[in-house]
Parts: C-alpha cells; structure tokens; sequence
C-alpha cells in the first residue's frame, strides 16, 4: 500500500507540474490522442528485454515497462481506449523508424550514450551492462589480442559493433568484422563456426548460451570492450511534453516495488519460451538506478 | 522535413579508423564491383554451357539443362544464399564443413557463386533464345563443312548468338551487380552495406542512402556506355546487329 | 546424412509459418503486382503520350528504378515513407506508417518500373489502325484507351506480367531484412529460436520452388492457349 502512495503522489506531481490537458497538446502526445494508437518497436532475440515467444508474440522485460509507460499516457490523456501497435525493428533501423515516426517508442535494450542522444531521447535507465565476447570454448579465445585475424561478429547498428571496429583499428587486430541482422543471427555464426566470437552486451550474451543447445561449449570474456553502459527506451528528441510523461510513469515504476518485481520476473525466474532461468539478481549500481532514476549517457554516473 | 542534413559528413572519419565515410563508400563501391564481375565470370561460364546444352538434340541434354535453370529460377535469391551458406556446410562432412566456414572471405565467395549460379539461369535462357533464333541453314552449312558438334558451336552458331543476345545480356549483367546487394544478408559488406553502417555510425540515413545510390547509377552509366561500345565494334556489318 | 536433424519442428511451427508468414508474402504480393501494374500502366501511357516532358519523366523514373537493387529501395522506402507522407498530407510530423504499409509501397513503385515496360511493349503492339479507327469513331484519348488498347494490351500481355508477378512473390522475401514476418522472416525466426535453422532454410526452399513451379507452369499453359487464339 505504501508503494501506492508513492506512485500516486508522483504521478500527481507529474500531472500538476504538466497541465497538460490546459495546453494545446504537442508532439507525439497529440499525435497518439488523434490516432488513439501508440507504436511499440520491439526486437526478435534480445532476450530477456524485448523478444518473440512461442507464439512470436513480443515480450520481455522492456516490453513490460513500456506496457506501464502505455498506461501512464492513456491516464495522462484520458483515454478510455488506447490501441497498441507492435512493430518490429533491428538493431540498425531503430533510431531512423523512431525518428521518421514508425514507432513512438523503442523498448528493447538500446546502449544510452552521448552520440545517441544527438539523435534521440532516452527515458530513466533499465539496465547496465559492459560490452564482451563469446567464443567456443574450443576455440581458446582467452582475451581481445587473441581475436587477431579472426572472423568475428556482431550486431549491425550497435554500439558494440562500433566499439570492435574501433578496437579492431587501435590494437590492429586485423579481424574480420561481420555484421548480422540481429543477435541470434549473430550467435548462429559462432554456434556454426562462422565467426569465433560475438561481440555483445553480456547480458544479452548469457542469455544467448543458456538458450542454445549446449550452454557448456560456451564461454564469455572477462575482458570487456567498455564499461557498463546504461541501457534506455528511445524516444523522440524534443518533445518535453511526451518525455515528461515517460519519464514520470518510468521514475514511479521503479521507485515503487513494480520495478523490482517486474525485474524479477525476467531476471531471476523461468522466462518464456524453454523455462529458463537466468539467475541474474539486480546489481548494486541498477539498485542505484532504480533509486534515482536518470537517463545519463554517461557510464561513470552510475557507480 | 524535420531532419538534420549534414552534407560534409562524408569527410568525418568513419570510426574504422581507416578514412573517412566517403572511403568507406568507396570501398564498398569497388567490392560491389569485384562480387559483380566475378560472379558474373561464373553466370557466363555456366550459363553458356547450359544453354548449349538446351538447344542440343540430345534429350539428357535438353533436360538437364531444363532442370538447372529451373532450379535456379525459382527461388529467391536470398533462400539460395542461405542455402549456400547456412545450409551446405552442415550437410557435408564436418572437416569440410568447417574448412568452408572458416575461410576467410567466406561471404565474398558465397556471394559470388550464388549470385553467379542464378544469373547462369537467365543467360542460360537469352543463349538458348539466341541459338534457336538463328537460322537452321547456319547449323546445316557447319555440319556440311565438316565440322564436329562442337566446332560448329565454337566457330559458328555461338559468336553470332552471342551478338544477338548482346543487349540482354547488358541488363543481366547489370542485375548481377545489383543482386550482390542481396548478400549483406550474409555479412558482405558492398555498397548498400556500407551505407547503411555508414547510418548506424553516423545517424545520417538520407546522406548515405543518396551516395549509394549515386554510385549505383554511376556504375549502370558506365556499364552501359561500355557495353554499347562493345556492341557496335563487335557488330558484324550488313547483318543482325550491324548498321 | 539427416539423422541428427529434427523435422519435427517444421510440423510444430506450420501454422505460424503458413497462417502469419506465407499470408503475408501472398497478400503483399498481391496487393504490391494490383498495384504495380496500375501505376507501371500509367508510366506506359506517360510514355507513350507524345508529351515530351512527360515521356522524360517518365521514362526517367523507370530508368532510376532499373539501376538501384531492390534491397538498397526497401531501405529508401522504409525510412522516408513516413515523410513523403507528412509532405502529401502537409501535417506537422511524420505520419507514422506501419511495416506492410511501407513495404507495399515499396514494392508498387520499385516494380511499377518492370511493369510499366511490359504494358508499354503491350500497348505498341497493337496496330496503329486500332486508335486511329476509334478517334475515327468520335472516341476520347481516355476512352481508347479504356475500351480498345489496354484491354488487348493487357489480354495480350497477360503471361509476362504474371511471370513478373511470380519474380514479384520471390522478391518480397527480402523484406527479411527488415525483420519482417513475411514466410522467409516466419521460418528463420523459427530456425533462430530453436537452433534449426539447416531444418527451415531447407524446407523454405523447397515451399518457394514448389509455388514458383507450380505457377510458372500454370502461366506456360495459359500462354499456349492465348498464343492459339491469337
């Protein structure tokens, strides 16, 4: 019950510091009320964040917040009906559907960085994860030296894939970058030794091996390509008015014991489709996060 | 249209740190170039054969020729690719199934054989076309000179068939250069791959998207000229082709 | 050769792949050679309409189609639909349109440029006598058209326009790298998750080969019967 307060104080917070419903709605807040439909982009394989079930329907734990987020705009705008729209996007059409108004919003596991938010907005942080590889375990690849002349892949339109090309270029590793659509393309290419490494957020590497066929085979780097990165749902660069509502239905949703419970449930039990379990509870630094929520670019701001 | 034009992003250096965007380009100008010619080496090669073998009066002839080109004709392109290289290092033995993945290049040479052996199909079809479209009198006087099968397909029937189909032929080998696009599905990096990491780096979509499509035109230009060059000096005068 | 491999998940995933994926290859195929035949039928009449600058135009736009891959235009089209929409409608922000909705457009204008050199390959074939019989007549440039040339044009053309069609039906498969669901997106979505992917790439194949045969054979008949008419 406490929790209930708190959310309710905040979203009246929220609503009296936007009167909203006074002004002359801007943006995609008018555009959503005019339509009654708000476009959800979501991923094929980032697991646990945003990804296709057995019945290819979208879930996750992205997916999740942004159904909260959807609830908190249709009570903003006092909607009785507010029709959900999914549309898929990969790593490398993102940010241009989001900015040519495909999708409103992007709930997937989207790296929040300085570069980005020239482009884009991001709401409060969902998670914080560093850049690494995984390799076969057969494959004795024990630190990014050993990648030289290798094939290696990542996901086009990523941070990551930048970061190797990057790395690639000031260690002169000679390796040979591949990109794929998305990140269980990726992963087929070193599960069918196309590639000997993945480059990836770890999160979404772990979750990769636990679901392929022989988990063991697996093994993921210590060495990183970055510190952890906050991870953010995108939105549309200037537009105050939409961002407002995101951020004040996010802040609420993780400040009260939502967040937690819905991190749980992707995180720490059976997830969809095989029942697995990623055993992966809530750092100290997303504890942070979800105390003060803030949608910071910047790594160092989260320790 | 709320969209931020940045026209002098194509001298930023891209983060390869090989260049800038517009080397990146480039470079992938010149890699569409090399899948094109190569596989359209291979599409000439097995389409010549094929087609030859359509228009022989051996009935084997006719219709392994006939299976070949359906086979290859219908399917997508990209289902063949994957089949390519997805599929068949998987159905062979491991050490060889391996020794193909691990090639270095792997998706240049997938590229080049798959979009060659789909090309073959269709210049396998003009070739045949073209043959049948000669004159019976031509094959006739072959063989009453004396010559083989084979010598009269060398010397006579072929090098005409081949002016004839010549303007076909300009355009199959166009699409072959545009179907290599096809291939950044399996992690070839041409023009229309690098454009588009040139977006994912730099956010510019319309910018790269415009000099892609400014090189392709280029290319068909210049295909183009070359081509109706060939023609009109390989044209034989007072027949066919010949003005 | 086969014993490790697992066609069981073709026959647990059939109705996704055909219920979601293959209806969507057929009802973008569909709607995108209704489509492109229409406005590939225009760009023929433009052609041939004896204005100058409308001919240029085009034949212009046919010629800049040709030249690019359709891979390259699917990516055009995805992301700049939504603001060609904003300019038609002249509303403030991109109108949001959804991944069907932009492919189909892409596919009629990519290959309304094919289609467009069939029906004017059509239109030309008929006698010059035809038109100027009906302008004889007393009949409009547009009910000519309507009534004598298209409709021979299209009669007479009917078998290329569907092998076009069938080259259409294959070409949607490249909206996978969209990630759309089409019947390709559907099957490698099933082969990604549950790490079949030699299963489903295999039996994609063959579902394509089998349509793309099927049709093309029923399209030679047709041509046999027309030819005889003729």
């Amino acid at each position: 019950m406490k929790h209930r307060h708190i959310i309710g104080c905040l979203l009246a917070g929220a609503l009296c510091a936007t009167p909203a419903m006074a002004q002359e709605l801007t943006g995609t807040l008018k555009n959503i009320k005019d339509t009654g439909a708000i476009t959800l982009g979501f991923r094929d394989s980032s697991i646990p964040f945003s990804y296709l079930d057995d019945s290819q329907k979208p879930v996750g734990y992205a997916m999740d917040i942004c159904y909260k987020i959807v609830d908190a705009v249709k009570k903003e705008l006092k909607l009785d009906k507010l029709e959900v729209k999914l549309n898929p996007v990969t790593s490398s059409t993102r940010i241009p559907l989001l900015a040519n108004g495909t999708i409103d919003l992007e709930c997937g596991s989207t790296t929040n960085n300085a570069e980005r938010q020239k482009q884009i907005a991001y709401t409060n942080t969902h998670f914080l994860t560093a850049s690494r590889y995984v390799s076969k375990k057969s494959s004795k690849i024990n630190s990014i030296d050993d990648l030289k002349g290798k094939a290696v892949v990542s996901t086009s339109g990523t941070t990551n894939i930048k970061q190797l090309t990057e790395a690639n270029a000031e260690k002169k590793l000679g390796a040979n970058i591949i990109p794929a659509k998305d990140h269980a393309e990726a992963f087929l290419m070193v599960e069918t030794d196309r590639a000997v490494a993945f480059v990836m957020d770890d999160i979404l590497l772990a979750s990769l091996v636990a679901g392929s066929k022989a988990p063991d085979d697996y093994v993921i780097s210590k060495d990183a390509f970055s510190k952890p990165e906050p991870y953010g749902i995108m939105l549309r660069k200037d537009d105050p008015a939409f961002k407002k509502v995101v951020d004040a239905a996010t802040s609420a949703l993780y400040k009260g014991g939502e967040g937690q419970k819905i991190y749980d449930k992707w995180f720490t039990q059976k997830i969809p489709p095989k029942g697995l379990n990623l055993n992966s509870p809530m750092s100290a630094e997303l504890k942070n996060q979800y105390a003060k929520p803030s949608d910071s670019p910047d790594p160092d701001a989260y320790k | 249209m709320n969209y931020n034009w940045n026209w002098s992003i194509f001298f930023e250096p891209a983060p390869g740190g090989t260049g800038t965007y517009f080397d990146m380009l480039l470079s992938g100008l010149w890699l569409t170039i090399q899948t094109g010619i190569f596989a359209w080496i291979i599409a000439l090669i097995f389409g010549s054969i094929v087609g030859v073998l359509r228009t022989l009066p051996s009935k084997t002839a006719y219709w392994i020729g006939f299976a070949w080109v359906e086979f290859f004709r219908n399917m997508p392109l990209l289902v063949q690719l994957f089949l390519w290289f997805f599929v068949l290092p998987e159905l062979l033995p491991r050490s060889w199934g391996l020794w193909l993945k691990q090639m270095p290049n792997a998706p240049f040479y997938t590229a080049a054989i798959g979009v060659g052996l789909f090309m073959s199909a269709r210049v396998a079809v003009q070739l045949a076309a073209g043959i049948a479209s000669l004159p019976r009198g031509q094959k006739q006087a072959a063989t009453a000179l004396g010559l083989t099968t084979f010598q009269g397909y060398r010397y006579v029937l072929l090098p005409i068939a081949f002016r004839i189909i010549m303007p076909p032929l300009t355009s199959e080998f166009l699409n072959t250069i545009k179907n290599t696009a096809v291939a950044i599905t399996i992690g070839l990096i041409e023009l229309t791959g690098q454009a588009r990491s040139m977006q994912e780096f730099s956010f510019q979509v319309f910018e790269a998207f415009t000099a892609a499509t400014v090189m392709y035109l280029l290319i068909n230009i210049v295909v183009v000229t070359g081509m109706r060059f060939l023609e009109r000096s390989l044209a034989i005068p007072g027949y066919i082709t010949g003005k | 050769m086969f014993a490790s491999f697992d066609f069981d998940v073709i026959r647990r995933s059939l109705g996704y792949l055909f219920l979601d994926g293959m209806a969507f290859t057929l009802t973008l195929t569909a709607l995108s050679a209704l489509g492109g035949i229409i406005f590939g039928t225009l760009i023929a009449l433009m052609r041939l309409s004896g204005f100058k600058v409308l001919g240029r135009i085009a034949g212009l736009y046919v010629d800049f189609m040709r030249s690019l891959p359709l891979v390259l235009v699917i990516f055009w089209f995805y992301f700049l639909v939504p603001y060609l929409g904003q300019w038609l409608t002249g509303a403030s922000r991109p109108i949001s349109v959804g991944a069907f909705t932009s492919a189909l457009v892409t596919f009629i204008m990519f290959e309304a440029a094919y289609f467009s050199e069939i029906m004017r390959a059509g239109i030309q074939s008929i006698s010059k006598g035809q038109p100027a019989a009906a302008n004889a007549l007393g009949m409009t440039y547009a009910q000519t058209m309507r009534y004598v040339v298209l409709p021979q044009a299209f009669r007479n053309m009917l078998p290329v326009l569907l092998t076009q069609t069938i080259v259409l039906f294959q070409d949607t498969s490249l909206v996978y790298v969209l990630s759309m669901p089409d019947f390709l997106g559907a099957a490698s979505k099933v082969a990604q998750r549950d790490g079949r992917l030699v299963e489903m790439y295999l039996f994609a194949a063959v579902v394509y080969f089998t349509i793309s045969c099927v049709a093309s054979f029923g399209v030679r008949r047709l041509q046999a019967r027309i030819s005889i008419v003729r």
